[in-house]
């Protein structure tokens, strides 16, 4: 009873303590084997739906590669999207084509990071949120488990 | 099931089925000969292939832009730097095992690095190279 009662306890102060982005439980596979393949699968609240309405039409030219889908995964995939998207006005614009790293929310919160560090090869893109949030796959990216690569010797 | 001629592997591919590294060679090695009489895969060639410099794209122009120079070892993507599992059979079983996503990933990287489709014969000798190679 008592550990039933902790992980309650838990369940409801986690999230306002740490950035809890888990994906959402209705994650269709294509998402994770067609996004999640060469880039984390973003948490879709990162976006608003209109900039991955914006995204997902481009796709045969995503930032310089041809990542198109099939019709039939791509509508699954971009209804996905729009469900859980975020809010437009909390994410501020994130350019065009659309990129979280441009979004306000994302600097912002980013602020506190060096140049030298995103240049870093272990780092090498704004895309690679594993390489400081560990846990990102499982959605954390509380700022208490964010591990910077170490200055090389 | 490799004793099934390579047309009924061909349609079971196409069903999602999972597949072993030499059945999905087989059905490349297949469609290659139809093209070139005697065809026979080598890892030899796969080897060369896959390090082959092809410079058709500045940020990606070999396979060892992202695989590294050792299939065994894991690579990581030469763009957003996310990690790649070992393209070679012998670090990572699942490779070469569902041919719908051999397919898709060799029409992906062979259009972005090689600059064109691959042939029949370059997909079989590069499955013969990742499943040999230890």
């Amino acid at each position: 009873m008592k550990r039933i009662a902790l992980s309650l306890l838990l369940g409801v102060a986690l999230p306002a303590l740490a950035d809890r982005l888990p994906l959402p439980a209705d994650t269709p596979a294509s998402y994770s084997a067609e996004c999640g393949s060469c880039h984390l699968a973003y948490p879709p609240a990162l976006l608003a739906a209109g900039d991955w309405q914006r995204l997902m039409a481009g796709l045969n030219d995503h930032f310089g590669t041809d990542a198109a889908v099939d019709g039939k995964k791509g509508a699954e995939i971009k209804s996905f999207l729009e469900r859980h998207a975020g809010n437009a006005t909390k994410l501020g614009n994130a350019g065009n084509p659309p990129r979280i790293s441009t979004t306000a929310r994302f600097i912002r919160k980013h602020d506190e990071v060096p140049a030298k560090l995103w240049r870093d090869p272990r780092v090498k893109s704004a895309a690679n949120c594993e390489a400081c949030h560990r846990g990102a796959a499982n959605g954390n990216y509380s700022e208490h488990d964010i591990v910077l690569p170490s200055p090389k010797r | 099931m490799r004793t099934l001629p390579p047309l009924i592997l061909l349609l079971a591919s196409l069903a999602g089925h999972a597949e072993t590294p030499q059945q999905i060679g087989k059905i490349y090695a297949t469609e290659a000969a139809t093209q070139q009489a005697g065809f026979t895969p080598s890892a030899k060639r796969g080897e060369a292939f896959f390090r082959q410099r092809f410079a058709q794209n500045d940020k990606m122009p070999a396979c060892t832009s992202c695989h590294t120079d050792n299939p065994l070892n894991a690579g990581q993507h030469a763009v957003t730097g996310k990690a790649i599992r070992p393209l070679a059979v012998a670090a990572n079983g699942e490779r070469f095992s569902d041919p719908a996503k051999v397919e898709k990933w060799f029409g992906r990287n062979c259009k972005e690095v090689v600059g064109r489709a691959c042939t029949p014969g370059e997909k079989a000798d590069f499955v013969a190279y990742m499943s040999e190679v230890r």
